[in-house]
């Protein structure tokens, strides 16, 4: 080694040694200062923005659904529920084999190929930690079956919500309605944040129209997360306000009557309070059973009830138009009177057929041999047509469509639900119009009958009924009878504030309503009546009119045609329909009856109208003892 | 041999009557360092607790750690700095022969290849580095004359480059950066010319674009992320994002212990080791965070203290260094997790979990005592 190595100054070294140890002493110092000044600016100067930041990694706001308002029929019977359902919702983050899991899952849950192509779908769309439904409306016992095996099945749970539920299934489905999931058009059209929480919605019927008092408001619950977003704790919440229950005018037994009173058969049955406009009994056969469109309905579910011949999703009462043939009679008379085309007791020859002056087309009468010598009571006691083929032609097509109208034929009785049909109440201008044609004297004519152009709803006949019961009052037709408990002040309607619109039909002499209301209750209940069948034994009294409504008018064009009854098929043969009101002095219900390809209004709807009439007047006890 | 000869003088010079500290130290164990220790150790406990999720076992099993490495620390402070300068070129050799054989026969963890299994415990040879590099260093420059010339610097720039390149084909970046910087503390203190400070200095930044080249991905990642971690907030930014989160919303106060939001729930990653400072300051706050640097300050100003009171040039240069090693530690690690250095993987000092760092430091504070002691027994 070096021999300046071994002689090396040691007190040299040592102040060399110092002055090095104090220059790093103050590195040591300055990066001291660095980190406190560096930690000074993050959690003095910038806290604010860094809590904020950690407030929006822990906490979110998970909006909380309201519980929808339940819906009551007037007697306080439960049309419309909530009940728990339980759903299956697996997060994929905490599940390591999701094949192996899924199969083992299947074990213990009933998993149909739908449910795992959806799951599948969702899986890939969504990121891992956000929990998939697998399945929803677990029966009890899966929900037993899984709970015993949880342990095994990390990630995945079971979760109850509300869900909607119809006890009485089909009975009330077309006055009703359902809710479905929230499908993307409805998601356009909705307040996003009122129903951040909701995933169902009423799609028709009453749960569409009151979908804003049913739904109710969110609230929203603040829970804090960690980091794979796991709920751990809710810090706070804002409560939803439930959506409010409703009173239905409906009257659930009323609705079994008519339905049972139906039958097999397609048809709809309209009852009404006359004075009130509320709707007793709505239903339209066949039905379905809204329940099945609450938990999402297969699409093989769907197609089967859409491709059904019977069209069960069809809402006849409110949508089926159908010529309303006789039943109109008793209005045209009136106008026949109103105008002083006629009086009561003037007396006419009705044969078997009518002509046109100048033509040689034959106008038939149902009746072969015809009425003879008839009045115009004992015209509609025994539906004459060659009466009301006269009656009609002298009147004229525009004075029939001024006066029907003020029964409400033509447009909407604006009841409050969606997807009502307007009908047709021909013109003039109307033909001009829709059709580009002038009016031909034929379609006045048939127009006297109920055929032609002419085409009511159910729920039309329902109303001008009610007009006709109440002497041409009558009131909207309604299914909200009230809010429960108390309305809010912002809602509308509510039986007490609402005032009936009414439907006031100007006529000449009041005395004209008397005269055709006696010959509606000699139709039921004199021998020579069309719906005697029905009146002899009814321990009140009936004002009612028959019809027959011929189903080649139903065609687009609107066309009548004659036909042999005979020679066509079932699906072809007339509805029959069927209008009364009762007790006939003091009316209470209203009815409208239409009975697709029934036949004669007397034998296959009068029936039916006396089955719902007996139960409302005389109530249950008697209905079973008639039957019987 | 000159070394032996240098120890005789050395010797000599203790013979001088003058003594400020006539008694030796209980064991010789400086009170002053050993509180410091206590209660950094005491601190990363609780926070430790906090951190794992209030889990007893975590906590348990670093305080065994925190044994074994006193342990270590009572055995080192017992033998004399005359001991460790004998041994210091045998166990750098011992070190280097370790580090090569991790790159053969290494347990690999995270995509590095750091650990040597024993059998009985498995631990990672860089860390052994931290202490034996400054070791060897000193042991070579302490018979040189000062300044030390160009020649000798360049033989102990070699010495360091030697572990500094395995270690970085582990590859550990941190670990190699450490050893690197202290390597050139010993130089530094060891009085390296302004001069060649500079030239070597201008090298360093030279070489940085040729390093840059062999750095893995995911280290010019890390780098990347560090320049602008919004880049990548859920991939290599989180780490960053989340800390700072932490920190920041801790405020002046603090969330208050086991409270913090960020940590308990999850948000942010290796809480309980490389990021315990973030747990720490947001559950203590800006007055928390400030104590800690002040206490590991006041204990690498204790270690300094001691280097400059050591009699010979070996234990100078060695307490120098170990004492800035921990120094480079803590600043490092702050400074990572406050957002202002690259995330290198380095742990904080006697607070993060884990049992190798834990015990190297205790190590290292165990030679600081020794070397106070024997600068007791021949106060000059």
């Amino acid at each position: 080694m070096a021999a300046r190595d071994f002689f090396k100054d040691i007190r040299l070294e040592k102040r060399y040694f110092r002055t090095r140890i104090y220059l790093v002493a103050l590195l040591v110092l300055l990066c001291i200062l660095i980190l406190a000044l560096r930690l000074f600016y993050l959690q003095v100067s910038s806290h604010d923005h860094y809590a904020t930041l950690s407030q929006e990694n822990r906490m979110k706001i998970v909006p909380v659904p309201p519980t929808r308002g339940l819906v009551y029929d007037r007697n306080m019977n439960l049309l419309a529920a909530n009940k728990p359902s339980y759903q299956i919702r697996v997060t994929p983050v905490e599940v390591d084999d999701m094949e192996q899991v899924i199969s083992q899952l299947g074990q213990l849950i009933d998993l149909e190929e739908h449910h795992l192509k959806k799951f599948y779908g969702d899986l890939k769309r969504k990121q891992s930690f956000e929990s998939i439904t697998l399945k929803v409306n677990l029966s009890e016992e899966e929900v037993a079956r899984f709970s015993v095996n949880r342990h095994r099945f990390p990630g995945i749970e079971i979760t109850a919500h509300a869900s909607r539920y119809y006890p009485m299934a089909g009975v009330n489905a077309h006055a009703l309605g359902y809710v479905g999931r929230i499908n993307a058009d409805e998601m356009q059209k909705l307040d996003r944040k009122d129903y951040s929480g909701t995933t169902y919605i009423g799609k028709v019927g009453v749960e569409k129209f009151y979908e804003q008092a049913l739904h109710g408001t969110v609230g929203y619950q603040h829970i804090e997360i960690n980091a794979q977003g796991r709920r751990l704790r809710v810090l706070g919440s804002i409560p939803p306000e439930p959506g409010q229950d409703v009173m239905l005018t409906l009257d659930a037994q009323l609705q079994e009557v008519a339905l049972q009173a139906l039958g097999e058969r397609k048809g709809s049955v309209v009852a009404m309070e006359p004075e009130t406009g509320e709707i007793l009994a709505f239903v339209s056969t066949p039905t379905y059973d809204p329940n099945q469109f609450v938990s999402g309905i297969s699409s093989k579910q769907y197609a089967q009830l859409r491709d059904d011949p019977d069209q069960p999703l069809f809402n006849r009462a409110l949508s089926g138009l159908y010529p309303p043939g006789s039943t109109i009679k008793p209005m045209v008379a009136l106008a026949g009177l109103h105008y002083g085309v006629t009086r009561a007791d003037e007396t006419m020859w009705a044969g078997p057929f009518y002509q046109l002056p100048g033509s040689q087309h034959k106008y038939r009468d149902w009746k072969k041999e015809g009425h003879g010598r008839v009045d115009m009571p004992k015209a509609i006691v025994q539906s004459s047509d060659v009466y009301f083929y006269t009656l009609a032609y002298k009147l004229g097509i525009d004075r029939i469509a001024e006066f029907l109208a003020q029964f409400n034929f033509g447009s909407r009785t604006g009841l409050d639900t969606w997807g009502e049909a307007k009908g047709i109440l021909p013109s003039q201008e109307w033909k001009r119009k829709a059709h580009g044609q002038p009016w031909y004297p034929g379609e006045t004519v048939i127009t006297g009958i109920g055929q032609g152009y002419l085409l009511t709803t159910p729920l039309q006949l329902a109303l001008a009924t009610s007009v006709l019961a109440t002497r041409g009052q009558g009131a909207q037709p309604k299914f909200l009878r009230k809010f429960l408990p108390a309305s809010r002040p912002s809602e509308d309607g509510n039986d007490k504030n609402q005032v009936p619109v009414p439907h006031s039909v100007d006529i000449a002499d009041s005395i004209y309503w008397d005269q055709i209301v006696e010959a509606m209750e000699d139709s039921v209940h004199e021998p020579n009546g069309t719906a005697y069948a029905m009146g002899k034994d009814a321990g009140y009294r009936i004002a009612g009119k028959t019809g027959t409504a011929q189903v080649f008018s139903l065609k687009k064009d609107g066309e009548y045609r004659e036909y042999v009854e005979e020679e066509i098929d079932e699906k072809l043969r007339d509805h029959a329909l069927f209008i009364a009101f009762a007790p006939a002095d003091k009316p209470k219900i209203a009815i409208a009856v239409v009975v697709e390809n029934g036949g004669g209004g007397g034998t296959a709807a009068a029936p039916v109208a006396k089955a719902v009439l007996d139960h409302y007047l005389l109530g249950n006890e008697y209905a079973q003892q008639d039957a019987s | 041999m000159p070394h032996d000869f240098y120890w005789q003088t050395h010797s000599m010079a203790t013979l001088s009557p003058i003594t400020k500290h006539p008694a030796r130290p209980l064991l010789n164990l400086d009170p002053i360092l050993m509180g410091g220790l206590i209660i950094l150790c005491g601190a990363g406990l609780a926070v430790l607790y906090s951190a794992a999720d209030h889990d007893v076992g975590v906590v348990l099993h670093q305080s065994v750690h925190f044994v074994i490495g006193f342990l270590v620390l009572l055995f080192l402070a017992q033998i004399p700095s005359k001991q460790l300068f004998k041994w210091s070129p045998w166990l750098y050799l011992g070190g280097l022969t370790l580090l090569v054989m991790v790159l053969f026969v290494g347990y690999s963890g995270k995509g590095a290849q750091r650990w040597l299994d024993l059998g009985v415990i498995r631990f990672q040879p860089s860390e052994l580095m931290k202490i034996l590099l400054p070791m060897m260093i000193a042991w070579y420059l302490s018979d040189k004359h000062v300044p030390p010339s160009l020649r000798y610097i360049v033989v102990a720039l070699l010495m360091i480059a030697a572990p500094v390149w395995l270690i970085f084909l582990q590859p550990d970046l941190g670990t190699a950066v450490l050893v690197l910087s202290l390597g050139f503390f010993v130089i530094f203190l060891a009085g390296i010319t302004w001069r060649l400070l500079a030239v070597s200095g201008g090298l360093i930044l030279a070489s940085v674009p040729v390093f840059w080249f062999y750095l893995r991905d995911y280290q010019q990642q890390r780098i990347i992320t560090l320049l602008n971690p919004e880049s990548d907030p859920l991939g290599a930014g989180y780490h960053i994002i989340q800390s700072k989160i932490a920190l920041g919303s801790g405020g002046l106060y603090g969330k208050g212990w086991l409270n913090g939001t960020q940590s308990q729930l999850d948000f942010l990653p290796e809480r309980s080791t490389d990021f315990v400072f973030a747990v720490f300051g947001e559950e203590f706050g800006f007055l928390g965070t400030v104590l800690l640097l002040f206490v590991y300050g006041f204990v690498v100003m204790r270690g300094l203290s001691i280097a400059s009171y050591a009699e010979d040039t070996y234990s100078r240069l060695l307490a120098g260094s170990l004492s800035l090693s921990f120094f480079v530690y803590f600043v490092v690690n702050i400074g990572m997790v406050s957002g202002l250095l690259p995330i290198v993987g380095v742990p904080l000092p006697l607070i993060s979990y884990g049992g190798t760092s834990m015990v190297t430091i205790l190590a290292a504070f165990g030679i600081l005592m020794s070397i106070h002691s024997s600068q007791n027994m021949f106060t000059s």
